[in-house]
């Protein structure tokens, strides 16, 4: 092995950009999920309004994400895309409703309900679109060298359709959340009245999910139980943190259930990482067969450890900018 | 009738790309009018420019929303319909894509959500900046996805390896042959493009006696503009085409009709090619016009299509076709622009009725041409994905079925054709509430900041036919 493991720092770079995206996107995806249920048109509108200023920004680290397997694992982005032909096309055709209704439902009257609609179902048919990628990754793929042989439905089945509705169930608890931290008034007692509900759901996906998924795939099975005396922590630190969002959820502390969230994401992305690992093409492939020319890594690599902290640093400061309450105050009159 | 994946990805990705293109080259151009319209106000505090200011930058929110959705499907198309071909490059597309996302869309994204809805909740001079950070953003973008295009187009710095492209020198590779006269080509182009749409609507809201102050103002900025960069556009398009002379001699074939390798080869005006009878019908031309172009020699030597395998040409009436668009809008442009700083110049301008109206109808002219300058080199590539090394049919992901191909190409079609339609609706319901319903007064008041509401009011109430 060489003295630096560039594969692994990309694994790295590009897990930490998938993270990003899922919390961040993830927030504002569970905004259009949640947005027929609000209780009136005023509560649609601070929605909208509360993500509008960045959305945009979010959803650019999905782009990075596919830019980025591209130039570190190209062997990932080459199977993984055509093997999930169908579900990128649904992915993307919800992302451009979902987008385009930003900026056309303000500018609507009689077609606003169009617009919500757009962006609703856009958005819950992306969010499904990425949850049934994930469960599709732990079923594995059919290759032969370095391409995808398998039919086109490959990836739909019972399995990925639980962890499309799984994911979707998640990413309206960041909505809510969010909502929660954003908004005031009716709107925010209303996400406060969900929010326990979403998370009682979330956790039975997460459920269903961990006994699922060690049984039916033989691999997870044989990671999970090697290393049982490790991975019981996962499940309790779970439950630990629930127990943390329900409780700051009847304390009604605004910010903590968010958190809480975003933590709760972030402890089943390391769970789903460790339980693949080390492959990246499942059942064959790990990470370092699927990378690129050490070259081309350490090209990107040098220009990703200047830019990124820049990127991170001016992103910040637009939430900064965009802090507080978003009723009453800051409409979408740009 | 079988269904062909490859026929179908090739007609996917152009009409994909096609949508896509007509945004960002719109964008780029207003983002540095904008940036430029703010960076007057801060110096000068004049409220004409603000007004100016608020108004593109509505127009701007709109088409760059537009933008980025197509914008989307680009990153993951290459994947998804080209597999082999994104395998084979990934060593040097990967880096150079991602480069693009980290260093321009974050860019644009992150401050154009402070340009839209951050000019009263930052410092002015901030705004400024997000105003430029955006417009920068723009061109870097531009920058990396034509260096990735040209670098298809004449292919450097790479070796092939067991079917794999493998760097040897990132400098070449980056700044490839062609790069540079391409990305100078296309950034006056986004500046044309730019530039005449806001001459039309300005000369639009003129004739209608709307936004007099800023309408002149605009007119006057645009048109000096504009007659300086249409004839500069002319020289830099004749160095790309002489630049593509060297290195793809068949491209520039097929864009002079030229069949058989000659000396002194006229430049054709008209012609009908046959691609199958290898000839063209009916043609006029200026005598030894095209050698004179690109070899500077009366009787220089045009190497004709029949140099190349029947394979290995480009579909001739359709690149033929394109660059004369292309050149005739070019030209119909330059007129234009230089007709307009006359009248500037004598003082008639603003009366010029004609010429008003002539802008107006001119909004669509550069798209079309940009979009028929894309075809030339696009199709004019053909049969190859990378000039001399890769063939088109050898790229497509091996998985993919026909009717995989037509499903998503259906589909897209259908969620353009959606995402057009209601753009241009509300873009023309934009220009028509005009810049003066846009001002920091009917935000200030009405109905508590609601959205638009400046908008609504004003348009809404129209009588329902």
């Amino acid at each position: 092995m060489e003295l630096i493991d560039l594969t692994l720092i990309w694994i790295v770079i590009l897990g930490f950009g998938v993270l990003m995206y899922v919390l961040m996107d993830g927030f504002d995806l569970g905004v259009g999920i949640l947005f027929p249920f609000a209780p009136n048109d005023q509560a649609r509108d601070d929605m909208m309004n509360s993500v509008a200023p960045v959305w945009d920004g979010n959803e650019t680290w999905l782009i990075l994400g596919g830019a980025g397997l591209l130039a570190a694992f190209p062997m990932v982005y080459a199977v993984f895309l055509p093997a999930l032909y169908i579900g990128v096309f649904l992915l993307l055709a919800g992302l451009i409703f979902r987008g385009i209704a930003f900026e056309f439902r303000f500018k609507a009257q009689q077609s606003r309900y169009l617009w919500d609609h757009s962006f609703n179902i856009g958005s819950t048919v992306a969010a499904f679109a990425q949850g049934a990628v994930v469960g599709a990754y732990i079923q594995g793929f059919e290759v032969e060298g370095f391409q995808y042989v398998g039919g086109p439905f490959d990836w739909l089945t019972p399995f990925t359709v639980m962890t499309g509705l799984g994911v979707v169930t998640g990413y309206a608890l960041l909505g809510a959340t969010w909502t929660i931290l954003k908004t005031e008034g009716e709107t925010q007692r209303w996400a406060w009245r969900v929010t326990p509900w979403l998370l009682a759901g979330m956790l039975g996906f997460f459920v269903v999910v961990s006994i699922w998924t060690p049984l039916s795939h033989e691999r997870v099975f044989d990671r999970w139980m090697s290393n049982i005396q490790i991975l019981w922590m996962f499940p309790l630190a779970t439950l630990l943190v629930s127990a943390w969002l329900y409780n700051s959820i009847r304390k009604r502390r605004e910010g903590i259930p968010f958190v809480a969230t975003m933590a709760l994401f972030v402890l089943f992305y390391i769970g789903l990482l460790i339980s693949m690992w080390p492959y990246a093409v499942p059942p064959e492939h790990t990470f370092w067969d699927a990378a690129s020319d050490p070259g081309s890594q350490l090209f990107l690599l040098l220009g990703f450890l200047f830019v990124i902290p820049v990127v991170l640093g001016y992103t910040a400061w637009t939430y900064w900018v965009f802090r507080g309450k978003v009723s009453g105050q800051n409409g979408y009159g740009h | 009738m079988e269904l062909d994946p490859v026929f179908l990805s090739r007609i996917q990705f152009a009409f994909v790309v096609s949508f896509h293109a007509i945004f960002p080259v719109f964008t780029i151009g207003l983002a540095a009018f904008i940036a430029s319209l703010e960076a007057l106000l801060y110096r000068t505090g004049n409220p004409v420019y603000e007004e100016l200011s608020r108004f593109w930058t509505k127009v701007f929110a709109v088409v760059f929303g537009m933008g980025v959705v197509s914008g989307i499907v680009m990153a993951f198309q290459f994947g998804t319909n080209w597999s082999v071909f994104s395998y084979a490059t990934a060593n040097f597309l990967g880096p150079v894509l991602s480069y693009e996302v980290v260093t321009a869309f974050f860019l644009e994204a992150v401050f154009l959500g402070v340009l839209l809805f951050g000019r009263n909740k930052v410092p002015r001079g901030t705004h400024l900046f997000a105003a430029c950070m955006v417009a920068i953003g723009t061109f870097i973008s531009s920058f990396w996805i034509l260096s990735a295009n040209s670098w298809m187009q004449t292919p450097a710095g790479v070796e092939v390896q067991d079917g794999i492209f493998q760097m040897t020198s990132w400098l070449e590779a980056i700044f490839n042959p062609s790069f540079g006269w391409r990305f100078a080509h296309f950034a006056l182009a986004a500046f044309l493009t730019a530039g005449f749409v806001v001459l039309g609507i300005s000369a639009w809201y003129l004739r209608q006696g709307k936004a007099l102050t800023s309408s002149r103002k605009a007119l006057t900025m645009t048109v000096v503009l504009m007659a300086l960069i249409a004839p500069t556009q002319l020289v830099v398009g004749d160095f790309h085409g002489l630049d593509t002379f060297e290195h793809q001699p068949e491209k520039v074939a097929a864009m002079e009709g030229v069949w058989e390798t000659q000396e002194g080869a006229p430049l054709l005006l008209f012609a009908i090619p046959s691609q199958t009878e290898e000839r063209n019908y009916l043609e006029v031309g200026i005598p030894k016009g095209a050698s004179l172009i690109l070899t500077q020699e009366l009787d220089g030597e045009v190497p004709g299509l029949k140099e190349w395998a029947p394979e290995d040409r480009p579909h001739v009436p359709t690149v033929f076709w394109s660059f004369r668009i292309m050149v005739g809008l070019g030209l119909l442009m330059i007129i234009a622009a230089v007709a307009g700083l006359v009248q500037l110049l004598r003082g008639k301008l603003f009366q010029s009725n004609r010429l008003l109206r002539l802008y107006t109808w001119m909004i669509p002219a550069p798209f079309i041409a940009v979009l028929a300058g894309w075809f030339v080199t696009e199709v004019g590539r053909q049969p190859w994905l990378v000039h001399g090394m890769m063939r088109v049919e050898d790229g497509v992901t091996p998985s993919l079925t026909g009717g995989m191909a037509l499903f998503t190409l259906v589909g897209f079609v259908l969620v353009y054709s959606v995402v057009f339609i209601a753009g241009v609706y509300y873009l023309s319901r934009v220009m028509k509430a005009g810049p003066e319903s846009f001002t920091q007064k009917d935000e200030d008041e009405g109905t508590a900041k609601r959205p638009f509401s400046n908008v609504h009011t004003s348009l809404d109430d129209a009588p329902r036919r």
